[in-house]
């Protein structure tokens, strides 16, 4: 067995990503089996449970073949990126199988033949990145960050690789991603949110006063 | 044929608890809660983008341990439950992606529930295994609603009589608290402070209790006036230099809110010859406001029902309940891709 449990298991993954759209893929041994994705940014818990439906049916097979589940990490807006992470989640448990969380950045990096610093956007004038020594195996050297774009060239490790911008993410590149990195024994046992940015709120400074 | 005591897991995530609860029919099986309760004390209130991280947070576990608790595997279920509204939108999109995938990747039919229904369907669950009897008239106050309902069937008959239309009565508790130096939340707090006050000792406002209110709001609530008249006779009473009674304020105050809850609860069991009142939300756990209804259904011939107070705040277990009662009824399940609705009025009892 390799180092994370995998060894040359043979493994039917389901992949859930919504840090930009909804994409869900299944993937075996490098074939991706079905893929469905919807581009919109606002509708990630309508859509979840029926793109998983129709990528079981595409793959013709139920959900009780699928060994592994893996869920994107982000980064990416933090409502619908919860959304996607909470069903893999689900769907491990309701299946007592492994889950793992990849980084969404791997899956834009993935299977690209050159090194790249992916970006995507993340609001507020901001974008996060992550930069990738070599293509194909998405060996992330840096990121996910955030930074602006004017800062972007400024910032060592992520200004040295052509940009990659992306503004979705594709669930089977993720698979694929995860399958072969399970297969090196990388440990993706982590799947929490990453955020990158605290909550929105202040402590309370005391009551206000109504009295002027 | 539908099955008459099914198999239901329900999840809740509306506000700040996450609830997973299992029933068999009527029995209540498992009711695990993780709260982010303390994580919003700093801010003085529930904080949404913290709640809902919170829910990712929690969810393998409250699944795994409700499902240990009640001795049954995924397979067992007859299906799967979760509050679809009202809410806070990036809190409810947790719980509904997850039962989502649980009920693809078990198989099995899910069922889109309105929170506020939910409350009511706690009741279900009932130790003594009697049936719940309707109708019945539903007071849910919590931090989020102030709701008055009257409830003729619990999958096809559930009316809004009233809810507040600013502040929820919870959030004056907080509110008020933070005035007087008192941790979050507020209720307890408050209802322990009191306990040494005298309720007559300021006369603080009744909201929408005036003529002039109770042609448009008979069963609607209003704390927010509440709330700043607390605020002014505190700060009067420290610019004149006064110390302010902490025990009388939080008590003149508590009998207000306990006042006007239990006043227009009564009024509409007997404008709509309802002679039953259930009490669900966390305030249902306020001492005050327990023992005012208490003594007023007694004198007006009410039968009052307060569920176990696991089962008044947040909980998953009166979800399943209310999915167990839909399945048994034979109703069908939720079209898969049901959005969740933070506005989600009470006559959808399904979505």
């Amino acid at each position: 067995m390799g180092q994370s449990g995998m060894g040359d298991r043979m493994t039917t993954i389901l992949a859930i990503d919504t840090s930009a759209g909804t994409s869900v893929a299944i993937v075996r041994d490098g074939e991706v089996l079905s893929e469905h994705s919807i581009d919109e940014i606002r509708r990630h818990a309508e859509v979840v449970g029926d793109l998983i439906v129709r990528c079981l049916s595409d793959a013709g097979i139920t959900a009780a073949d699928i060994t592994d589940v893996v869920a994107g990490r982000g980064p990416g807006p933090f409502t619908g990126l919860r959304v996607g992470i909470a069903a893999a989640i689900a769907f491990a448990v309701g299946r007592t199988i492994p889950l793992h969380g990849v980084v969404s950045h791997d899956a834009v990096a993935w299977g690209r033949a050159e090194p790249c610093t992916v970006v995507t956007d993340a609001r507020r004038r901001e974008i996060a990145v992550s930069s990738y020594a070599a293509g194909g195996v998405a060996h992330r050297v840096a990121g996910p960050t955030l930074t602006t774009n004017d800062e972007l060239a400024t910032v060592a490790d992520l200004a040295d690789y052509p940009e990659c911008r992306a503004d979705t993410i594709s669930a089977a590149a993720l698979a694929l991603r995860a399958e072969a990195g399970l297969r090196l024994g990388i440990d993706f046992s982590d799947h929490r949110a990453i955020y990158l940015r605290a909550p929105d709120a202040v402590p309370s400074a005391g009551p206000k006063k109504v009295l002027s | 044929m539908p099955v008459t005591e099914p198999l239901v897991l329900g999840i809740e995530t509306s506000c700040d608890e996450t609830g997973v609860g299992i029933v068999r029919g009527r029995t209540l099986l498992a009711n695990v809660i993780a709260s982010s309760m303390d994580e919003h004390a700093v801010f003085g209130g529930v904080v949404p983008e913290i709640a809902a991280r919170a829910h990712v947070e929690a969810l393998q576990s409250t699944i795994e341990q409700a499902l240990h608790d009640a001795d049954v595997t995924v397979e067992d279920l007859d299906a799967i439950a979760v509050t679809a509204g009202p809410g806070l939108a990036g809190a409810l999109m947790v719980g509904v992606g997850a039962a989502k995938a649980l009920a693809v990747a078990a198989n099995k039919p899910l069922y889109g529930v309105n929170h506020l229904v939910g409350h009511v369907g706690a009741d279900v669950l009932r130790a003594d295994g009697t049936d719940i009897e309707l109708p019945t008239v539903a007071l849910l106050v919590s931090g989020g609603h102030t709701s008055l309902l009257v409830v003729r069937d619990l999958v096809d008959d559930v009316q809004m009589l009233g809810e507040t239309i600013d502040d929820a009565a919870g959030e004056a508790f907080d509110k008020v608290a933070r005035l007087l130096g008192l941790p979050y939340p507020g209720g307890p707090h408050i209802d322990r402070v009191a306990a040494d006050g005298d309720p007559r000792a300021i006369a603080f406002p009744r909201g929408l209790t005036l003529p002039k209110d109770m042609a448009k709001h008979r069963y609607d609530f209003s704390f927010s006036g509440l709330k700043t008249s607390v605020a002014r006779f505190v700060e009067t009473a420290q610019a004149a230099g006064h110390d302010v009674d902490v025990a009388d304020v939080a008590a003149s105050f508590r009998e207000a809110v306990a006042d006007v809850l239990v006043r227009k609860a009564v009024a509409a069991c007997q404008a709509y010859d309802v002679p039953r009142l259930l009490l669900g939300g966390g305030v249902a756990a306020n001492a005050r406001v327990r023992e005012l209804a208490e003594e007023r259904c007694a004198a007006a011939g009410i039968e009052l029902r307060v569920p176990p107070l696991s089962l008044c705040t947040d909980n998953g277990a009166m979800i399943a309940a209310l999915g167990a009662h839909l399945v048994a009824r034979g109703i069908a399940p939720s079209a898969l891709d049901f959005p969740v609705d933070s506005t989600l009025p009470v006559s959808t009892v399904q979505v």
